[in-house]
């Protein structure tokens, strides 16, 4: 061996330790520095009374003890790093992220004040949340998602041709909700309040996978950011509720009411700047914390599990049919999505490689169970349909019954498949983010299509 | 013979503190100085070393920074502060304290071995 190779190759062996001290959590980038400083003084010296390089290095590695010991040690004095922290405006490494962070920061600031903002435009236009509840209802999403959507492009540095399809479906989602004339009590009021958002939330899906969009991988992560949005919305309304009632009870008892200034002005601003907010969030603290919408999955789909299996029992039991109401299709329907939503979030926090173990077997039991909940409410359901005709409501319940189905039906095939080890996880994964697009064109169609088709109704 | 685990992390902000007196140093050279100092006696891991003077630094005892001096690889260099000096003075105090205890409690006790015959430098 050459004096250049052993160099070279201590140069590759220091290479390859450093990554696995910076893998510690416990161990920062100077204190890595600090260690390879050391280890290079001893390899010197070991060197100096005539080791070979590679044995030195053995040697040296040796002398300064089991990883795990010395991040123990380091634990006990900075425990502090076991508990990461979000920073806000850049870590302490490095200047430039430093000013990244600024910069999002100023974005972020900016978009959740363009939300808040618009909110209240529609008042200048003497428009006003008591009097005109069915234009609120259809254009909320349409006052918060675009600004979210705007943040995300901008953090992805999205092509021209991408943000200008995300401004003509914001147009058009615009159009949707105000061209046709709708009455506020319809059916068709509330079933384009309930699917323009989702149809938006999929064009903001589009601005997060900007960099690649037919990548299975940027589309789960869409998935889990979706997850972790609603999370962190839910957990920001919390604090906005305790805020409110500070507002409330401080101000009242000096003699003010602050009823008007609450509801005109500090909730709807707030809702608004909270989904830009919260999905910052996301974006900033992505491997802050562990992500929580799959420690909930997990929680929850044993007893999801549980309670379906006990349906199924009870109704084989009773022998009596299930009483399909409007209420009850909603319900199913719901059901399926919680169901969905347990199935996507482990799938999302699942090590693609690991081998099927009990978790995945009781993911079918759930799958399969609300499968054939869903099909009894299913044959129900059509044959009312035929008996009575449709309205709005039915149709779209009943389509979204199929999709969701159809959807689930698959993934029990591919679980079953994964469980048997005949399928890899990852036609799974593929399956649940190929499906996007189908809510998004089912969520335009309602929005778009179900008005004229019903009359207006 | 080794010194007890115990009595090494006992002993280690004075010695540390001590070396660091001497003018600034950086890690493997204080590991160094310490193994020269005892002779190789006190085990000292790198496990014990860097906390510990992350710990002095966070006290406030000792400062660091990064320094590459001509030749040689970046570093970082602890320097002992003005509060570092406070505090090993107030260590060799308690430390004195002990050792003058020790000593008169060994020579009350019968003379196992004269206390002079006790060598002060370890085997160099």
């Amino acid at each position: 061996m050459t004096a250049m190779d052993g160099q070279s190759g201590l140069e590759a062996q220091f290479a390859q330790w450093r990554q696995h001290v910076e893998r510690r959590s416990e161990l920062q980038r100077s204190d890595a520095d600090e260690l390879e400083d050391h280890l290079r003084g001893s390899v010197d010296e070991l060197m100096a009374i005539g080791l070979r390089p590679d044995e030195a290095f053995l040697v040296a590695v040796k002398r300064m003890g089991s990883l795990n010991d010395l991040s123990r040690e380091f634990a006990r004095e900075h425990s502090e790093r076991l508990w990461k922290q979000l920073v806000l405006t850049g870590g302490t490494d490095g200047p430039v992220v430093t000013a990244r962070g600024r910069r999002d920061l100023l974005a972020v600031v900016v978009c959740a004040a363009g939300a808040a903002a618009s909110v209240k435009v529609p008042e200048l236009f003497g428009m006003s949340f008591e009097r005109d509840g069915a234009f609120y209802a259809t254009n909320l999403s349409l006052f918060t998602l675009p600004w979210l959507a705007a943040f995300l492009a901008w953090r992805r540095h999205a092509s021209r041709a991408l943000i200008g399809a995300l401004v003509a479906l914001f147009a058009v989602g615009a159009v949707a909700a105000n061209a046709y004339s709708l009455a506020e009590d319809s059916q068709s009021v509330v079933l384009t309040g309930i699917h323009l958002p989702i149809a938006l939330w999929l064009v903001v899906g589009l601005a997060y996978v900007a960099d690649d969009l037919r990548s299975s991988r940027r589309r789960m992560d869409f998935i889990r950011f979706t997850g972790e949005c609603f999370i962190y919305y839910v957990l920001i309304a919390l604090g906005g509720g305790v805020l409110t009632a500070f507002v409330f009870g401080t101000f009242e008892a000096i003699g003010i009411s602050p009823e008007g200034f609450v509801s005109r002005w500090l909730l709807p601003c707030g809702a608004a700047a909270a989904v830009v907010v919260a999905g910052w969030l996301v974006e900033a603290k992505q491997s802050v914390v562990e992500n929580i919408a799959p420690v909930l999955t997990r929680l929850f789909t044993p007893l999801f599990t549980a309670v379906l299996l006990a349906f199924l029992a009870a109704l084989g039991g009773s022998g009596t049919g299930i009483n399909v109401e409007r209420e009850a299709l909603i319900l199913f329907n719901l059901l399926l999505v919680v169901v969905l939503g347990l199935l996507l979030y482990s799938i999302s926090a699942r090590d693609p490689l690991a081998p099927p173990g009990l978790f995945d077997k009781l993911q079918f039991a759930l799958v399969v169970s609300a499968l054939v909940i869903d099909v009894l409410v299913l044959l129900e359901i059509t044959g009312r349909i035929t008996e009575y005709g449709t309205t709005p409501n039915k149709a779209a319940a009943l389509g979204e019954n199929v999709i969701l189905l159809v959807n689930l039906a698959w993934s029990a095939w591919l679980v079953l498949g994964f469980v048997r080890r005949r399928t890899p996880f990852s036609a799974i994964e593929r399956w649940q983010t190929g499906y996007l697009p189908v809510y998004a064109v089912w969520a335009w169609v309602v929005v778009l299509l179900f008005p004229p088709l019903f009359g207006f109704r | 013979m080794r010194v007890t685990k115990d009595l090494v992390a006992a002993s280690a902000t004075p010695m540390v503190l001590g070396i660091l007196a001497e003018g600034e140093s950086y890690g493997y050279a204080i590991l160094r100085r310490i193994n020269e100092l005892s002779g190789g006696e006190l085990d000292w891991t790198e496990g014990l070393l860097y906390p510990l003077l992350h710990r002095l630094e966070r006290l406030g005892h000792v400062e660091s920074s990064w320094q590459s001096v001509a030749g040689e690889r970046r570093r970082k260099y602890y320097r002992i502060t003005r509060s570092g000096l406070a505090e090993l003075a107030e260590q060799r105090r308690q430390w004195d304290t002990v050792v003058g205890a020790l000593k008169q409690v060994w020579r009350g006790s019968g003379e196992i071995r004269p206390f002079t015959a006790i060598p002060l430098e370890g085997p160099a």
